[in-house]
């Protein structure tokens, strides 16, 4: 969806390790082996031995092979609050999706179908690939609004509610900014 | 109690799948369709899921699994419909009297 610069860039060889450094490496290696071996747990469903030693085998050779084209995964900002900003995103999350939902309820019941719908341009303060993706999915979920197109670190949004004399600057705005607050502490 | 709340889930669930294709129906053209069916389709997945969770609630790892995937899923498909719908040359619809007022 994102157009990626990753195609231009020169693609990863044998000696990209070196090329990488050993810091982002090792935090790549932590990020995935944690999410493999997390995913791998949910589906085992239950905490026993056995499920565990071969989970841990299988996640850390994936993460190992895998490290050196996970660019992605340098997106992601660490750091002691990180969690608690992720709950504060998901409270804002579940929110605006639960808002959207009524919001949809109520414009597809009423028997005159009240829209007035635009096209409207959303610039966005972050920059990686990974943070796009995310707001640009959390602003197709939210009351309104779908994403369209990612041109640079302008979204192009589909408002259903752009009413002749609403500021569209201001208004668009906090269509992404809502997001991009608690996003901004754990994505680039 | 569990299997009373997780039926109210269900239901809320199939409420809001119900909406989504309502909306599909009664939406002027294919980027409003999409919105509405993109938002009520994931929120009513997500209520049927958490309902199943209530009324098997040693099931939680792998309905958390499908709740995720849902949620990373269902809003690409859309946006991509869109995206290409949109260079495919389709422009958004719009009501006339906006249109006079800008011509």
């Amino acid at each position: 969806m994102t157009h990626s610069t990753r195609a231009s860039s020169p693609a990863p060889t044998g000696t990209a390790s070196t090329t990488v450094g050993l810091f982002k490496l090792v935090r790549r290696f932590v990020l995935a082996a944690g999410g493999i071996f997390a995913t791998w747990m949910l589906l085992a469903g239950r905490l026993d031995g056995q499920e565990m030693m071969v989970g841990g085998g299988v996640s850390v050779a994936i993460a190992l092979l895998s490290m050196r084209h996970l660019r992605m995964l340098d997106d992601v900002r660490l750091g002691p609050l990180m969690p608690l900003h992720l709950v504060r995103y998901f409270i804002v999350f579940f929110g605006a999706l639960i808002r959207a939902n009524l919001d949809v309820a109520r414009r597809v019941v009423t028997p005159r179908v009240r829209i007035e719908p635009a096209m409207v341009t959303v610039h966005t303060e972050l920059r990686s690939d990974l943070g796009k993706l995310w707001l640009a999915n959390s602003i197709t979920l939210t009351p309104g609004t779908l994403t369209v197109d990612v041109e640079g670190q302008d979204l192009i949004v589909h408002w259903i509610d752009a009413s002749p004399g609403t500021d569209l600057t201001v208004a668009t705005r906090e269509i992404a900014a809502r997001f991009e607050r608690p996003m901004k502490e754990f994505l680039r | 109690m569990m299997q009373i709340i997780g039926d109210v889930f269900l239901a809320v669930g199939g409420l809001f799948l119900f909406l989504a294709a309502l909306g599909l129906l009664r939406m002027p053209d294919v980027f409003n369709r999409i919105q509405a069916g993109t938002k009520a389709a994931t929120l009513g997945a997500l209520s049927l899921i958490l309902g199943v969770a209530f009324q098997h609630p040693d099931w939680w790892p792998k309905l958390l699994i499908l709740a995720v995937f849902v949620m990373i899923t269902s809003p690409v498909g859309s946006s991509t419909i869109a995206r290409a719908a949109l260079m495919a040359g389709i422009r958004p619809w719009r009501r006339v009297a906006r249109k006079e007022e800008e011509g």
